[in-house]
């Protein structure tokens, strides 16, 4: 036996039989709960979003295409893309200052916010969007603080920005938050010992271990904007190329019975949303490969 | 004498990887057996095949020359004690206690009463009476280590399995619980396997010891045949503080380095590996043959002294006990010969 | 830490809470206070009135009827998959856990369109359906699909993890010491996601009593039949009986605020058995 054997390595030998499925386990279950799992999955959420695709594969590509370019359709597009964007963004800086003071600050009322930041996540979209709308009205408590400026809030585009501000704000401050919370102080301890200003700190220490979480937040806040619905048709006015959102759209397509016309949207938006995924999945492999964590 | 245990042609393979591979063992009625190897040698996986809790590729287990392979865990009748313990978070130490006996069908259920007497005779058997409505959150780990102990010895296994039992508590409880161990071992006479990677763990606590490596067992005995009769280099290596030099064996001589000793070297011939542990060398008389090593480190260990000593350059050094009085300094040159030949074949 | 190297110095601290505090109020407190106020606004005759309407109470017997028939699957559909992941191994076990995410990444009103697709008039099973004079699409089986399809991750997200990090030793113990698999299942299983299970079902039944754009898409919003309360609040906007609906969705706003405040309390009560996400 030679000295090699002291590590204990592990030896490769070709296995026999073909992979078990699964590796066998002393617990018993799996066949039950698997089968159960897969069939259900399958019925309820697989084989219908392949229909859909299906049926908007009956057009071709082509037909997609020309249905996505149509100007009311593309400017629908365009509305749901870009104030979602808009919306993300503006959540990542004051998604972060919330975040920020529920983690870093004690004062009156904390827990209160705290636990109110996951009120969109539980509120129905149809009470925000009838809520929101009555509040940014030009008569609403706070539309009307605006409305001497002549800046109307409710049923413009502004409004979209507003229900989709609500609906994806507690995605950042929940992926954020726990983050900073796990930071080390240590390494922040550092950072002064070795001569950085507090500003120094935040900036170069605190805020690039921060910023994985924030991408994916960002990222799962602009995913479920892209799609909202409920909160913002009570608040958008849902004027053709102005304030019409994609959904909306899908919507009336179906009410005009164009199937296939809507299955086309929806596999545009799902193409979407399958490549925002991808875009967090890859954030938080990366991140975990980087930082230990997702 | 019957066999409790017996492993034939056992083997378990992971992905491709075997872990245990063609393992053949008898465990002696009442006996406690250690299963000692380094890190990956297959004894937990061993442990586990023994319980049930991994089915083997290949191979049988028998109890009391009973087929048992085809037995599911529930049917085997084990005690198996976790490395984490395992203990159930939600019950307290009475209810963890109890789960084997309250979890038996109707017909062969213990009468409540009869649940709570032998709960309370366990407790005091692990010396934890008046915890039983702990929680095992609430209790340190050497105190979760004995919970877990009674709850297997509950359901009066016909053998005790420990996985790495004392591998997550501090050195000072650690050596507590392990008296403790072989106490409770000699009162209720169980056979017990358990598994151990600290090889004085091993040695003092069990009756005999299996040294596991590379997924086969290497060496069955009592502790003194292990260190003083290692089978295999594997064994003589990996038991005691021993270091190895390569050496050369020609015509009733070894060859160290540059040193040559006339000393009959039984069947050994060619490259070889000597272990060498402190007490197996000796300061030389004249007689002897010698090696002249020179001194690199005086050092205490507990009551004597002991000397680093460099044979050669290139070689490992290697440590001696000094005898009792002796002067000897860094620097010094000494005489040095072999008592005891511990030499095996290169391969 | 008063020491300004180590933390912002108090003026900037100062500044920051106001602004997160701005924040939320402005887009979280002030929209649930409307709700309450623009409900209270004609006094609480009205308010209680609008609950006397029968296709009121239609739309929330509904609504309890969807979210009964939705949590029980989605629960049980999150037991077994957890089970299934967390204590064995196979192939393709990450897919699978991807998979049962997919519908939050799907727009509600998607949700609702592949039913339609599925089981419309115009869709692919729909004149079969229409065969057995059975309808699915502006009906309740509709209503529940849909609502089963958005609510679906809810449970299995909050349950798998742990069982993952419980790990197999203690379902292990309880096979040595002679528990049946079903037993071992009821007995350790169980109680240790218990709060995990409750929490997943909380918001899982938040969101099947709240659903809109979904089930909007396959109701039909036939008054007294096919009305959710999120739908029969729609539609009492849309007739300007804003007390009405304001009065209704005051009932759906207090469901969310149960629903944040028992979350609230899990978190803070039972935190080290939920999902590590959900620990403070």
């Amino acid at each position: 036996m030679s000295d090699a054997a002291h590590n204990g390595w592990a030896l490769r030998t070709t296995p026999r039989r073909s992979q078990w499925f699964p590796k066998p386990s002393a617990l018993p279950g799996f066949g039950i709960t698997f089968g159960f799992a897969v069939t259900y999955l399958s019925l309820i959420i697989l084989i219908p979003l392949a229909v859909l695709v299906a049926r908007a594969g009956e057009l071709g590509l082509d037909g997609i295409w020309r249905v996505a370019t149509t100007p009311r359709v593309l400017a629908a597009l365009q509305v749901s893309f870009f104030i979602s964007a808009a919306a993300a963004l503006i959540n990542a800086l004051f998604g972060t200052i919330v975040a920020w003071v529920l983690v870093h600050y004690d004062f009156p009322g904390k827990r209160l916010l705290d636990a109110a930041v996951d009120l969109p996540f539980a509120l129905p979209t149809a009470v925000a969007g009838i809520a929101l709308a009555a509040l940014y009205a030009t008569n609403g408590w706070i539309g009307s603080l605006f409305a001497p400026w002549d800046i109307k809030i409710a049923f413009t585009p502004l409004g979209i920005l507003v229900a989709l501000i609500f609906i994806g704000l507690p995605f950042v401050v929940r992926t954020v938050q726990p983050v900073l919370q796990d930071l080390d102080r240590e390494v922040e301890e550092a950072s002064a010992t070795l001569g950085a200003t507090r500003t120094q700190t935040v900036v170069r220490v605190v805020l690039p271990a921060l910023t994985p979480a924030l991408l994916t937040g960002v990222a799962l806040a602009f995913a479920r904007a892209v799609g909202e619905y409920g909160s913002v048709i009570f608040i958008a006015g849902n004027m053709p190329f102005v304030s019409e959102i994609a959904p909306l759209l899908i919507v009336t397509k179906l009410e005009e019975f164009d199937y296939a016309g809507a299955a086309a949207i929806a596999t545009v938006m799902l193409g979407i949303s399958f490549v925002t995924l991808l875009a967090i999945n890859a954030l938080q492999a990366f991140s975990r490969r980087r930082f230990g964590h997702a | 004498m019957a066999i409790a245990i017996r492993a034939e042609g056992l083997a378990k393979s992971f992905n491709g990887t075997a872990a245990v591979r063609d393992l053949d063992l008898e465990v002696q009625p009442g006996e406690l057996l250690a299963l000692l190897g380094p890190s990956g040698s297959g004894k937990t996986t061993f442990l586990r095949l023994v319980a049930g809790l991994e089915s083997p590729t290949a191979g049988r287990i028998l109890f009391d020359n009973e087929d048992a392979t085809a037995l599911s865990v529930r049917d085997r009748r084990v005690g198996f004690v976790f490395q984490h313990y395992a203990l159930f978070r939600h019950l307290n130490v009475a209810e963890n206690i109890a789960y084997g006996l309250r979890v038996r069908p109707r017909a062969t259920r213990p009468a409540d009463a009869e649940i709570r007497r032998r709960v309370a005779d366990l407790l005091d058997l692990v010396q934890l009476a008046g915890l039983g409505k702990r929680f095992p959150t609430q209790l340190s780990g050497g105190q979760r280590q004995r919970v877990a102990l009674a709850r297997a010895l509950a359901v009066e296994p016909r053998v005790l399995l420990l996985d790495e039992p004392f591998g997550a508590l501090d050195a000072k409880v650690r050596r507590d619980l392990r008296r403790w161990l072989r106490e409770i071992h000699d009162r209720t006479g169980h056979t017990t396997l358990f598994v151990t990677h600290d090889q004085e763990e091993a040695l003092e606590l069990a009756d005999r010891v299996a040294i596991f490596n590379l997924g086969n067992v290497e060496q069955v005995g009592t502790p003194d045949e292990i260190l003083d009769h290692p089978a295999t280099a594997f064994v003589a290596g990996f038991v005691g503080e021993a270091v190895r030099l390569p050496v050369n064996v020609a015509s009733s001589s070894l060859r160290i380095g540059p040193h040559q000793l006339r000393i009959s070297c039984g069947k050994v011939t060619g490259p070889a590996e000597l272990f060498v542990r402190p007490h197996d060398l000796a300061l030389a008389t004249d007689s002897q043959p010698a090696i002249l090593a020179r001194v690199l480190a005086v050092r205490r260990t507990g009551p004597a002294r002991r000397a680093e000593l460099a044979l050669a350059d290139g070689l490992p050094t290697v440590e001696m006990e000094l005898p009792a009085g002796h002067t000897a300094r860094k620097g010094d040159i000494l005489p040095v010969t072999l008592v005891n030949l511990r030499l095996f074949a290169s391969r | 830490m008063r020491n300004g190297v180590l933390s912002e110095s108090p003026a900037v601290r100062r500044t920051l809470i106001a602004l997160a505090v701005g924040f939320l109020t402005l887009f979280l407190v002030l929209p649930l206070l409307a709700v309450f106020s623009e409900a209270l606004r004609r006094g609480l005759d009205l308010f209680i009135a609008a609950f006397a309407e029968p296709d009121t109470q239609a739309a929330i017997g509904l609504t309890l009827l969807v979210a009964a028939i939705a949590v029980p699957l989605n629960l049980l559909f999150g037991i077994s998959a957890a089970w299934a992941v967390a204590k064995f191994e196979f192939p393709g076990k990450s897919l699978l856990v991807t998979l049962i995410d997919l519908p939050f990444s799907v727009s509600p009103v998607v949700s609702g369109l592949v039913f339609v697709l599925l089981f419309g008039a115009k869709g692919l099973l729909g004149p079969l359906i229409d065969d057995w004079d059975f309808k699915i699409i502006f009906a309740v089986p509709g209503i529940v699909l849909a609502t089963i399809f958005v609510t679906f991750p809810f449970i299995a997200r909050e349950v798998i993890p742990l069982m993952q990090e419980q790990g197999t030793a203690e379902e292990e113990a309880a096979l040595t010491l002679g528990a049946s698999g079903l037993r071992t299942f009821l007995t350790v299983t169980l109680p240790n996601v218990r709060w995990a299970l409750l929490y997943g079902v909380l918001l899982c039944n938040a969101r099947a009593m709240g659903e809109f754009g979904a089930v909007s898409v396959v109701s039909g919003h036939i008054r007294g039949l096919t009305n959710t309360m999120p739908l029969h609040v729609e539609i009492l906007y849309n007739e300007y009986n804003f007390v009405a609906a304001f009065a209704v969705a005051s009932l759906l706003a207090g469901l969310a605020l149960v629903t944040l405040v028992a979350k609230s309390f899990l978190e803070g009560r039972y935190g080290d058995q939920l999902a590590r996400a959900h620990r403070h």
